[in-house]
């Protein structure tokens, strides 16, 4: 089961890019987005990981002792903060839409209006 | 598009994308037989060149330090984003706060709510405190001390009410800390630049490894990060908070909804 991780980030991508796909609710859209979204969290973990390593945290640990690879863990920390406001931006969009045109589903905001 | 043809494109993209995914699994190495060069190289210099034991905060905000403030300014733009579209509208004017919703029924704040966000309130600001404080030597950082530090303002606004909530963060304070930090990023680079002409150079001495004043400019960095991620969430907060108590559309038979049609 060595690539179980891998698999679960597959298949988070996919779910979530089915959920966009056919999603009928703005704020649904906006979740399968973070769900798609943690999926490379997921991978880039998965990519660090070692086997038996301790976190690159060298407080009681030699310089040099296995440690898993910190730089996937700095690119998924920043992002996981980062995304949460994107998603803020975006269900912010949602909010103005509905009042705008009374609904939340994306098929019936097929016309244009100033 | 059809719901039906989207699920027909959906597919066909999906095993496009399986296929592509096995293929680069295949040259993948197993799961936990990591060999990257990166990482592998920082866990065994970055200790001795920059004296941070959290090796993720010297990634983050050093040896990446140029994309983090890149990153850094996606969460400003966010936010800015959120707060530009979250103004009163044209056919909207901003009412004093009222905390009831005014089509249903709320049930009041229960008691133990209250003592509960009351109590916890100071150790999850001084935990913010300490994770932000902390970000160089032990797991945590501005972002996620930041996030705590929004936290504690979330637990006034359950504990509270809203005006308890402006109460702590009066004016345009939560805007002023996310602008303070995004530019006191920016401010250390350009220090950097000043001092040793590299930006973002980390040239303030490294200290002994262990310490709160090691690391050179990675704790001032994690300070600034912490107030805008801090300042960002409690704006963001406020905001979306202020669209269900605060804005409210004018009513189209008064005479202020009259004045905003004629306005537009």
């Amino acid at each position: 089961m060595s690539f179980a991780p891998f698999a679960v980030a597959a298949w988070l991508f996919v779910i979530g890019l089915y959920g966009i796909v056919t999603s009928r609710h703005l704020i649904h859209l906006v979740i399968c987005l973070s769900v798609v979204q943690s999926s490379t969290y997921v991978l880039l973990l998965a990519i660090g990981y070692r086997t038996g390593a301790a976190a690159p945290i060298f407080v009681d640990t030699k310089p040099g002792a296995p440690a898993v690879d910190p730089v996937v863990q700095a690119l998924t920390l920043t992002d996981v903060v980062v995304g949460a406001t994107v998603s803020a931006l975006l269900l912010a969009l949602a909010v103005q839409v509905h009042k705008a045109s009374g609904t939340f589903d994306p098929d019936e905001l097929d016309t244009l209006r100033g | 598009m059809s719901l039906a043809s989207r699920r027909t494109v959906f597919l066909v993209a999906a095993v496009g994308f399986a296929a592509l995914f096995l293929w680069g699994l295949a040259g993948l190495p197993d799961f936990g037989a990591y060999d990257g060069v990166y990482g592998e190289t920082l866990n065994r210099v970055a200790l001795r060149q920059r004296h941070a034991t959290n090796l993720v905060a010297a990634v983050t905000f050093d040896y990446r330090g140029f994309d983090t403030m890149g990153e850094e300014y996606i969460l400003f733009a966010a936010v800015v984003g959120v707060a530009i579209l979250m103004r009163a509208q044209r056919d909207e004017e901003e009412d004093a706060p009222d905390d009831d919703a005014r089509d249903r029924l709320t049930p009041r704040t229960s008691d133990a709510v209250r003592v509960l966000g009351l109590g916890v309130f100071g150790p999850i600001v001084l935990f913010g405190i300490y994770v932000v404080a902390h970000g160089h030597l032990t797991p945590g950082g501005g972002f996620q001390g930041g996030v705590v530090l929004a936290t504690g303002v979330v637990l006034v606004y359950l504990a509270g009410r809203y005006s308890a909530l402006r109460g702590i963060t009066p004016g345009a304070s939560a805007e002023f800390a996310e602008a303070a930090g995004a530019a006191g990023y920016v401010g250390v680079g350009l220090l950097g630049l000043l001092a040793s002409g590299t930006f973002l150079f980390n040239w303030l001495p490294f200290g002994t490894t262990g310490l709160l004043t090691s690391a050179g400019m990675i704790p001032f960095i994690n300070l600034f990060v912490g107030l805008e991620v801090a300042g960002g969430f409690v704006l963001i907060l406020t905001e979306f908070l202020e669209q269900t108590l605060v804005v409210r559309e004018v009513d189209s038979g008064g005479p202020e909804g009259k004045r905003e049609r004629d306005r537009s």
